[in-house]
């Protein structure tokens, strides 16, 4: 989230799409509820399916799943055609009026520098026009046609109320009505938030979906303001956390891009991460990637880190291709993996193609599953009837089971959805013998050291030279680990601009990442976590509940990453002149000497105004970028794409390109492309979620969400139930290319045929709580049908739209 | 939370008076409707906290779980899909005891102390003094005690008096994520769901109203309702309860008359308790009456 | 008043025999009637936060025993936390049955291996379990750990054994889990959050 929970209670209105958060976030929807309550706020929900979240809006559309950028682009095409948009917003703060590189085309449904083979783009065309010095060229009119504001404009035209209600299916007075209401919040006083999720997130368009809601939010100027933002509702307790720690091949801990065999050394790998300034005056923060690289090797290497081995550069092991969860069992599938390790992860229920995930665990030589319940995972070789088809003695993968504590037996950390990180203190043991995730972790790593120290082996340095200052080496302490995560000073810490200055004593706890260095004075384990354990101690485990702002920000609770801040980009919230927006709810202003207010100020403190300091600062440009020259692999400006399993004979959009009928970046691996369904065989589209009584794979082994959410359905609208004589509680077979399972049918008003492209499309909805192991009545995996694909950009698999047929069972 | 007694005011089939001179306020349950996601987190605390587990159901074609009332379900969400003016609503009810102040199972029960009602409008039911006759069941007009096929007893929720005895909310009033449910003095509710009434109405919904049925001379449990003038749209909420006529003459003009012909069926229900224990009623009677009573 | 002859007579005769006894003083004679005891009113409070979604309400886990040393502590109740500012002591359905989650009978209690081929597990002590497991990691980056590539660079990686981490681990268990694996030379790391 740019913005947290309890800030949604400032909205004006608020929208719901791409995700339930009624049903996936029922305690920070309160919020919601609140903002309805107490500000006469509006709540929209968009989603193929009439859910919880709907049953309490104001105003609710169907929308078919996988048509999201066709919605949103409408969007824009409506703001823009109806000059609905905060003009001195958008001009000053967005890339509105720069330049872009004048070979920059989008035609046909592909952008320029397509490579069909590669299914790759070249962006160079994509880049913006550069002066002598460096600097993007601006045109302050927005009238050339070749800045960002015409080139939006005219994409996006191509996006009218009867395209979006061709394509998408929700009727055009209806998406009007949500316009209307969107628009709205362009006056500087009004704002929007979004609260999304997985709806977005898991498509071949995900990371467009929530780029298209961004400019949105862009366009209204609803960015940095209080009840506005772009606002991921995660999904587990420390998934925020997690990912910070970036547990992913592609980074290291606080998004530090990890080095790749083109980064030789690492004088090139630093080269390639620090980017020079791409408009005059602006913070550029990622300048300091040196620093808070330096500091995470000092943290990682310790005394072995010197500045003349380049901080042991060459022991980071360098990535060659991508190690993605779907690439990972695509590799283990091809038979090239020989080991695996699934720490409180159950990927034979939760990733997509249970079949491909299955004969690939059997390939392997040995798995090891640390988890507090038993999974279906552990369990891939063992026969439960339908549910689990196998054959013991034909799987020889030796499978080890260790079971860890749960978040009651340990102390820690976990980070929320609005980056708030809590420390929690433990209330019992474990049951048995189970031992924590860190024990289990320092435990096997204990004994691979003694091995490589006894017996030597594949380049043991890097195992042997591991800084670990624990003081029992088998058991670090969560307070160690995270005292280790913020950083301290190794060498005293001195003011740049007054070196006689010491800012922190070595051995001395950071107060934040301004003290961190590249010189090798300063640890931290994670860049953007420095702070969270300063000399002042554990602010994670601060309680203070007092908001002495109105808005909810609650500044002495927990500590918010980065440095605190609540709401980013809070510099946005205010004219450019440093004056709120919206002085009823005034984020920070400018007081004449700097910037301070309610929140941690996301700009130099004392950056004036006339410097013109822009508040996107992790951008080298200074604003935020409604194009997208670079990050984003499948173009610059979102386009919508069918889903890989289209209900439709082609992309409406572009139905004479046969290459833009879906994302025409995304990975797709041999064979895949092939088992792709085709409508005329399965008709129906298919889109898994989650209930309200249920978490994931997990509360089936609670006996009381057992209770209230017993066994496994399907949802189908009532026209489909007739035209297949499937009655209400009927039990009905569910079929893809990929396998097939029984359910019960729920036959309800909440899902409706829709009308796209000139034909009726039907929804099954399915939820995903069950498997072979729990306290409910045994069910099938539901990823057993979902298509082994991911988003082009994250390569989070396409979860919310596949194809399906159905019939009595 | 309001201070509050929990001093007995009423109690079954007990013609001593209780103590009346000790002030008390009234508290009552507030159910939003227009809030209410339908989570259950509400049925989920309750058990949690009342130590009730039921058994794990199926699925029947809706989101109903447990589909209904029982001995250890003492709370339950009750799903409606309903179309109204073109657009599609889901009502969502959290059913469970009203604790009406004219509490038609305390007037039926037979049990001395059985079911008691508090100085705050708490009815609750003394499991150690129900005989299992089921006549509460006859007795409520929103068809909620259940009897227990493990004990014979009638349970249904008691409001989590044991903490409210503490000052405590009650366990679904503090778990509710949105706010749907509130507690507090029956007067602070009443203004409470006015401010709501008045959001809903401009919010299109004309109708929106307060459920606090007269026919019992209100309730501690009361809902906001969007269709105020259609309860029934939730799941059968009655449109004017009152209690079961059978109760009133039991307990009315026939009592002289039933005590006068009592000592004629006196020996043989000594004999009968006696021998067997407490009084059973017949399912068959049990299911025969209520189906008389109810309304069309 | 609506009420049909057979329904009165049933009613009278139905309700004679129960309630005629306790007018005549058969019946067992009632104790005070009593609310149920308090169940927190000895019980240890942890703060937590609950595991389940991102919103990561605060909980409150009540305990029972007083972690003196002969007690075990045993987690009987948990509610949600009122200082909490975003759940301010709510909880949704998962989060307010954590207790049969905390207890459920799929908790792993010990160690346990499956032998290749074979149909059930086996327990084994963590001690076996440790030993077999950081030599199957040993075998395996001993043979495939790949020093420099094709172009002669040094890559210094490790891509046949690979690990999935949990995103309801702590920050303090995923950062260390990260700096073993990146210390190990591991590349084929992923998360739950991925997906």
């Amino acid at each position: 989230m740019t913005n947290h929970w309890v800030d949604i209670k400032n909205a004006d209105l608020v929208l719901v799409m791409g995700g339930n958060a009624a049903e996936a976030h029922p305690c920070g929807f309160k919020w919601v509820v609140e903002a309805k309550a107490s500000r006469k706020a509006k709540l929209v929900v968009v989603d193929p399916r009439f859910t919880r979240s709907a049953a309490v809006s104001d105003f609710y559309a169907p929308i078919r799943a996988g048509s999201d950028i066709a919605f949103l682009g409408g969007v824009i095409h409506y703001l823009l055609a109806n000059d609905k948009i905060h003009h001195d917003y958008v001009k000053a703060f967005t890339n509105a009026a720069f330049l872009i590189n004048e070979g920059f085309q989008f035609e046909d449904g592909l952008f320029s520098g397509y490579d069909a083979a590669k299914r790759k783009y070249d962006t160079a065309t994509w880049q913006y026009q550069l002066d002598g010095q460096g600097f993007v060229k601006i045109d302050e009119t927005l009238q050339s046609p070749n800045c960002v504001f015409q080139i939006m404009k005219r994409h996006y035209a191509r996006y009218t109320p009867e395209v979006v209600s061709q394509v998408a299916g929700t009727p055009r007075a209806d998406f009007l009505k949500i316009c209307e209401m969107i628009a709205e919040t362009a006056a500087p006083d009004r704002t929007m938030t979004i609260c999304y999720a997985l709806g977005w997130t898991q498509h071949t368009v995900g990371s467009q979906n929530i780029r298209t809601m961004a400019m949105i939010q862009l366009l209204l100027g609803n960015m940095g303001m209080a009840g506005g933002g772009v606002n991921a509702l995660r999904g587990h307790a420390n998934v925020q956390g997690i990912t910070d720690q970036c547990l992913y091949s592609e980074v290291l801990p606080g998004y530090l891009s990890a080095p790749a065999d083109a980064d030789k050394t690492r004088a090139e790998y630093l080269a390639k991460r620090t980017p020079k300034p791409l408009r005059p005056n602006q913070m550029n923060f990622p300048q300091n990637f040196p620093k808070w690289h330096t500091s995470l090797m000092k943290a990682w290497y310790g005394n072995a880190a010197t500045a003349e081995n380049g901080f042991c550069y060459d022991w980071l092991p360098k990535k060659d291709a991508a190690y993605d969860v779907l690439a990972l069992f695509e590799r283990m599938h091809q038979g090239k993996m020989n080991g695996f390790v699934c720490q409180g992860f159950n990927p034979l229920a939760s990733v997509s193609h249970k079949a491909k995930v299955s004969a690939g665990l059997a390939k392997l030589k040995y798995l090891v599953v640390i988890d507090p319940l038993a999974t279906e995972t552990a369990e891939f070789w063992k026969d439960y009837g339908e549910f689990n088809p196998a054959d013991p003695a034909a799987i020889q993968t030796e499978v080890f089971r260790l079971p860890s504590t749960c978040f009651a037996e340990q102390d820690g950390s976990f980070t929320n959805s609005g980056r708030v990180i809590q420390w929690h203190w433990k209330a019992a043991d474990g049951p048995g013998e189970a031992m924590s995730d860190v024990d289990i972790v320092a435990g096997l790593f204990a004994r691979l050291r003694a091995l490589y120290a006894k017996d030597g082996g594949a380049f043991p340095d890097p195992v042997l030279g591991l800084a670990w200052p624990y003081r029992i080496p088998q058991r670090p302490h969560p307070e160690e680990i995270a005292m280790e995560i913020n950083g301290k000073a190794l060498a005293d810490v001195t003011d740049p601009k007054d070196p006689t200055k010491v800012l922190a004593k070595a051995g001395e706890q950071l107060a934040g990442f301004a003290q961190l260095r590249d010189d090798g004075s300063t640890a931290s384990g994670n860049w953007i976590y420095c702070g969270m354990w300063s000399q002042a101690g554990n602010l994670t485990a601060r309680r203070d509940p007092a908001d002495l702002t109105g808005l909810g920000q609650t500044l002495n609770w927990g500590f918010a990453w980065p440095a605190n801040r609540r709401i980013l980009y809070n510099r946005a919230s205010c004219d450019l002149a440093g004056k709120p927006w919206d002085p009823s709810r005034a984020v920070i202003k400018w007081d004449g000497a700097k910037w301070g207010g309610n929140d941690i100020p996301d700009m130099r403190p004392d950056a004036k105004p006339e410097e013109g300091v822009m508040p996107f600062i992790m951008n080298p440009e200074g604003v935020a970028r409604l194009f997208a020259p670079e990050r984003m692999v499948d173009g610059p400006l979102p386009e919508h794409y069918e889903p890989f399993e289209t209900p439709l004979d082609g992309n409406p959009m572009h139905p004479n390109n046969p290459q833009a009928v879906s994302n025409p970046a995304a990975r797709v691996y041999p064979g895949d492309l092939e088992s792709f369904a085709k409508a005329k065989d399965f008709p129906y589209v298919a889109t898994t979620y989650r209930l309200v009584e249920h978490f994931h794979f997990w509360t089936k082994h609670s006996l009381l969400n057992a209770i209230t959410q017993p066994q496994q359905f399907v949802e189908i609208g009532e026209e489909l139930a007739r035209e297949k004589g499937i009655a209400n509680g009927d039990r009905v077979r569910v079929r893809s290319t990929r396998g097939q399972l029984t359910a019960v049918a729920v036959v309800t008003k909440r899902l409706r045929a829709l009308e796209v492209d000139g034909r009726k499309i039907h929804t099954v909805g399915m939820p995903i709580h069950w498997g072979f192991r729990g306290a409910t009545h045994p069910g099938y995996i539901t990823n057993t049908l979902t298509p082994f694909v991911g988003d082009a950009n994250s390569q989070t698999p396409e979860f919310k739209a596949f194809l399906v047929n159905i019939e009595k069972a | 939370m309001a201070w509050q007694s929990l001093d007995i005011r009423r109690r079954s089939a007990t013609t001593t008076p209780m103590p009346q001179v000790r002030e008390s306020t009234e508290v009552a349950k507030l159910i939003d409707i227009s809030q209410c996601i339908g989570c259950k987190a509400c049925q989920v605390a309750c058990m949690e906290w009342n130590d009730l587990r039921c058994e794990v159901g199926y699925c029947v074609g809706v989101y109903d779980n447990p589909p209904d009332l029982t001995a250890k379900a003492w709370t339950v969400m009750r799903f409606t899909e309903l179309e109204n003016d073109g657009r599609l609503e889901w009502l969502i009810r959290k059913d469970g005891c009203m604790h009406c102040q004219d509490p038609g199972c305390l007037k039926a029960c037979p049990a001395p102390g059985a079911i008691v009602q508090y100085a705050n409008g708490i009815v609750e039911f003394h499991q150690e003094h129900c005989i299992g006759c089921g006549y509460c069941l006859t007795g409520c007009p929103f068809n909620i005690p259940r009897l227990s096929d493990q004990d014979h007893k009638a349970y249904k929720c008691s409001l989590c008096s044991d903490r409210v005895a503490v000052g405590q909310v009650p366990a679904c009033i503090k778990t509710c994520p949105t706010g749907a449910l509130h507690f507090g003095s029956k007067e602070d509710m009443k203004e409470h769901a006015e401010q709501r009434i008045i959001d809903l109405k401009s919010r299109g919904f004309a109708n929106a109203g307060l459920y606090d049925p007269p026919g019992v001379e209100g309730t501690h449990v009361m809902y906001v309702l969007q269709h105020a003038d259609h309860p029934e749209w939730y799941a059968g909420l009655p449109q004017d309860p009152a209690i079961s006529p059978l109760v009133e003459v039991w307990k009315g003009w026939t009592k002289p008359l039933a005590i006068g012909v009592m000592a004629a069926g006196v020996l043989a229900s000594l004999i009968h308790y006696v021998m067997k224990g407490p009084n059973e009623i017949s399912k068959e009677t049990e299911k025969e009456v209520e189906n008389e009573t109810r309304p069309e | 008043m609506n009420v049909t002859r057979r329904q009165f007579l049933k009613v009278t005769a139905a309700g004679l025999g129960s309630s005629s006894l306790a007018m005549l003083g058969f019946s067992p004679q009632p104790a005070l009637a009593e609310i149920r005891n308090f169940k927190l009113a000895r019980t240890t409070e942890t703060r937590n936060t609950c595991p389940y979604c991102s919103v990561s309400c605060g909980v409150l886990i009540y305990s029972l025993g007083d972690k003196s040393k002969n007690a075990r502590a045993e987690i009987i109740h948990i509610e949600g936390d009122p200082d909490n500012p975003v759940n301010r002591g709510t909880l949704c359905p998962k989060g307010a049955g954590l207790l049969d989650m905390i207890h459920s009978a799929s908790r792993l209690k010990h160690p346990e291996v499956r032998e290749a081929g074979s149909s059930e597990w086996k327990r084994i002590t963590w001690d076996d379990a440790f030993t077999r497991i950081a030599k199957h990691l040993k075998a395996d980056r001993d043979a495939h750990f790949i020093k420099t590539n094709a172009d002669g660079a040094t890559v210094n990686r490790w891509n046949t054994t690979g690990f999935l981490a949990s995103s309801a681990a702590s920050n303090e268990a995923g950062y260390l889990t990260h700096k073993v694996l990146r210390g190990l030379g591991v590349v084929t790391l992923d998360t739950q959050a991925r997906i």
